[in-house]
């Protein structure tokens, strides 16, 4: 071997490998969390916020855009960078420690108490002290976002939602059921699911199943017939009640759907995205979820809003409630200060000021309207009532959701008693009761009370060892 | 008497290690040991290293054995090892002799080989992803669903499929045989051009059956590949993931929750990663298992193997 070729060889290969390191390093100090972009505080920062979810239409996206531009001119020293996002346990924590979660982004209130033990959120007490209406909040929603030392690690914010009934409308009247007359008893959503199924052949009710949800609307079912999942003790202990009548009630009531009538969607691999897919191609006639969902089925899945009826879940029982969620948003742990602030004032401008001031109010609303954006999806208020009501009022002229089709929860909203999510190893609890709901929905046989008595001691060792 | 003296060994320097190529050498191997070291190995000692803590890669403690204990506390371990065993049996039963059979059938036709070979192929194309939402489309439980449509112009069904316990297994196994049947087809049909013809022709003026042939000329010549393709088999089995994890998520009611879709829940699935040392000490003890079964059936079928 002549040694000119084995040189040359060797220097391209030396240079491949050094190339080779030298793109690992620099993947490994590449930072995507926010930059402050220099010492001085007068420089501009870049800050990465969540959009819309993944897939929304273009439309949204330009609506949204619309709002960046606007929080750029009243801020121009913070440079916004929209990421799309959504929520997903499973991407989080390497999302987190591989850099690419934005450094604002929206967390389900369910996981907040979790994720602020586990030390994946930054300390924003001192940011959100500064808001001039601190203390207008909720305090049992801003509660939810705060640690075990009293500081405040993530915000009520986008929306707070109560679990509603939602159908579908045109599958009502070909049934031959009034549209404006929904279900007000759990019997009569089993009657109305087989009339539909009877008459069009179509599924009349819908459970998600898989990925927790099955165990969060399991919980909401419970909830809605007087029973409760986990109960918190005054030794600080937690001990789990899912072997109440509630949640047997429920448990049930889909096997009489799914055995007897024949009337439940048989797929126990429904989840959040897939049953709003199924619903909104018309696959279904009813489920239950946040009453906020009809902004996704639109900006997501294209539903048309005139097949659309939203009406309260039946309560039933004497210590009823509704299941209460909804979203906070949270800012990177690895953010520092000047990031934190540059976060905060976009919480403030794009999730808050608008149920405050009527001119971020109605700029917000007249975005979304001219972009043929949901404006006016009925929430529970992040502040009071009255101040929900008060910004309704600001923007009726921009409201375009059918809230004639959306009476039948609005008209009880109010009244409705609300209950939070268990807040003790709450997705350890959800995916066991996922298994009650999958095996009611896939096993005619299934033995109910040794099924919930079985997850029953699965979840109290869960709660034993959080 | 003569001596014979023996020459001694000049003691060799790093200069002649260089001269004699030893850099060069080096300079070569070397962007193939820092993809292997980047890519493969740092991986697997980061895995061994989690094992022994409790995570969330951003707030970081020892556990010592804490996360081994809590794998074999964990009362879905056995449902998740009795499930990938059940997997792994009716992978053997229906996946193993499946390509076997279609290789000798295709090693008898004359014409239009190469058609037959790409046909058997063709699944192995397609992205798994891809292949399993079609398949899932196809598994719809109702009557007009594609698979029970077609059953019932011969009267049979409907069948639950994915959304029934008992059905989910097998139906699993039927879209993973399918889907990688045509890889160890090639491999068998390949295996079978080396079997010497004159085995064949022997057979014949012996008056030897078709069957006869395959059970005492081709089987025996195949039996190297066989016993290869069969631990593969049993390896990949063990490690199934893709079709638990996109047509049913380990349901119904955990009754397709394999060990890979176990340590992938505990990483990521609902403790928000808190739980990446359990998930890591589980993949480790899988690991040995497979090492420990792999050494084992090599050394108990050495004296079977051709070579």
């Amino acid at each position: 071997m002549s040694p000119r070729p084995t040189r040359l060889s060797a220097a391209l290969s030396g240079a491949v490998a050094l190339s080779l390191l030298g793109a690992c390093s620099g993947t490994a100090t590449d930072d995507t969390s926010g930059s402050t972009g220099g010492d001085s505080a007068d420089q501009k920062i870049t800050l990465s916020v969540v959009s819309l979810i993944p897939g929304s239409e273009q439309a949204a996206f330009d609506a949204f855009d619309e709002r960046v531009t606007q929080f750029q001119d009243a801020y121009p020293d913070i440079t916004v960078t929209p990421v799309e996002y959504e929520w997903k346990a499973t991407t989080f924590a390497a999302q987190l420690a591989g850099g690419t979660l934005p450094d604002v982004f929206e967390i389900p209130l369910t996981d907040a108490k979790t994720l602020i033990e586990n030390g994946q959120l930054a300390d924003i007490d001192g940011q959100f002290q500064a808001l001039p209406y601190a203390d207008e909040f909720n305090t049992s929603l801003l509660e939810a976002g705060k640690g075990g030392d009293g500081k405040v690690y993530a915000v009520p914010a986008k929306s707070i939602y109560g679990v509603a009934l939602h159908y579908n409308r045109d599958l009502f009247t070909q049934a031959g059921l009034d549209p404006d007359k929904p279900p007000t008893t759990w019997q009569e959503v089993r009657a109305d699911a087989k009339t539909i199924k009877d008459a069009t052949g179509t599924a009349g009710y819908a459970e998600m199943a898989a990925n927790n949800t099955g165990g969060w609307q399991l919980t909401a079912a419970t909830y809605a017939r007087g029973g409760r999942v986990q109960k918190a003790n005054t030794d600080g202990t937690y001990t789990a009640t899912l072997d109440n009548p509630g949640t047997r009630e429920a448990l049930d009531f889909l096997h009489a759907l799914r055995w007897e009538d024949d009337s439940l969607l048989a797929d126990s691999t429904l989840d959040w995205g897939t049953v709003n897919q199924a619903f909104a191609a018309g696959q279904l006639g009813m489920y239950t979820s946040g009453s906020d969902v009809y902004t996704a089925l639109v900006q997501t899945n294209g539903m048309g809003a005139d097949m659309y009826g939203l009406t309260g879940i039946p309560l039933e029982g004497s210590d009823s409630g509704v299941l209460v969620g909804g979203t906070l948003a949270a800012v990177n742990v690895k953010a520092d200060d000047a990031v934190k602030d540059a976060a905060m004032k976009w919480i403030d401008f794009y999730y808050l000021s608008k149920l405050l001031d009527q001119t971020q109010a109605t700029a917000d609303a007249e975005v979304l309207a001219d972009s043929g954006q949901p404006v006016g999806t009925p929430v529970l208020p992040i502040f009071s009532r009255e101040q929900y009501e008060t910004s309704l009022g600001w923007i009726k002229d921009y409201v375009n959701v059918p809230l004639d089709q959306m009476s039948g929860y609005t008209g009880v909203m109010f009244d409705q008693a609300v209950v939070g999510e268990p807040s003790r190893a709450t997705q350890e609890t959800y995916a066991a009761m996922d298994t009650l709901v999958q095996a009611v929905l896939s096993d005619e046989n299934a033995d109910i009370d040794s099924l919930v008595a079985s997850a029953n001691s699965q979840v109290q060792g869960l709660l034993d060892a959080s | 008497m003569a001596t014979v003296t023996v020459p001694r060994r000049r003691h060799r320097g790093p200069l002649d290690w260089v001269r004699d190529g030893g850099l060069s050498t080096l300079v070569f191997a070397l962007p193939l040991i820092v993809i292997f070291g980047v890519f493969s190995w740092s991986p697997i000692v980061r895995a061994v290293v989690m094992s022994f803590q409790k995570t969330n890669l951003v707030v970081t403690s020892w556990v010592g054995l804490e996360n081994f204990r809590d794998v074999f506390a964990d009362p879905l371990l056995l449902e998740a090892v009795r499930n990938t065993g059940w997997f792994a049996l009716l992978a053997l039963l229906f996946g193993y002799p499946v390509p076997l059979v279609a290789a000798v059938l295709m090693g008898e036709v004359r014409r239009w080989k190469g058609l037959y070979s790409a046909l058997a192929y063709l699944p192995v194309v397609v992205p798994p992803v891809v292949a399993v939402l079609l398949w899932k489309f196809f598994y719809d439980p109702r009557p007009e669903g594609v698979f029970n449509a077609m059953l019932g112009w011969v009267g049979l069904g409907p069948f639950p499929w994915l959304q029934s316990m008992t059905w989910a297994m097998p139906s699993l196994v039927l879209e993973a045989t399918w889907a990688a049947a045509g890889g160890t087809v090639i491999i068998y049909l390949a295996a079978l051009t080396s079997v010497p013809t004159e085995l064949y022709d022997a057979a014949e003026v012996d008056g030897a059956s078709l069957w006869r042939k395959v059970w005492h000329v081709t089987l025996p010549q195949l039996r190297g590949v066989l016993l290869i393709t069969l631990i593969l088999q049993v390896i990949g089995t063990a490690q199934v993931f893709i079709e638990p994890y996109l047509f049913t998520g380990g349901g119904p009611a955990n009754a397709t929750l394999t060990i890979l879709l176990l340590i992938y829940r505990k990483a990521f699935g609902q403790s928000l990663g808190a739980d990446y040392g359990q998930a890591t000490a589980l993949s480790l003890l899988l690991a040995v298992v497979l090492a420990v079964f792999s050494l084992a059936y090599f050394r108990l079928t050495r004296a079977w193997s051709t070579s």
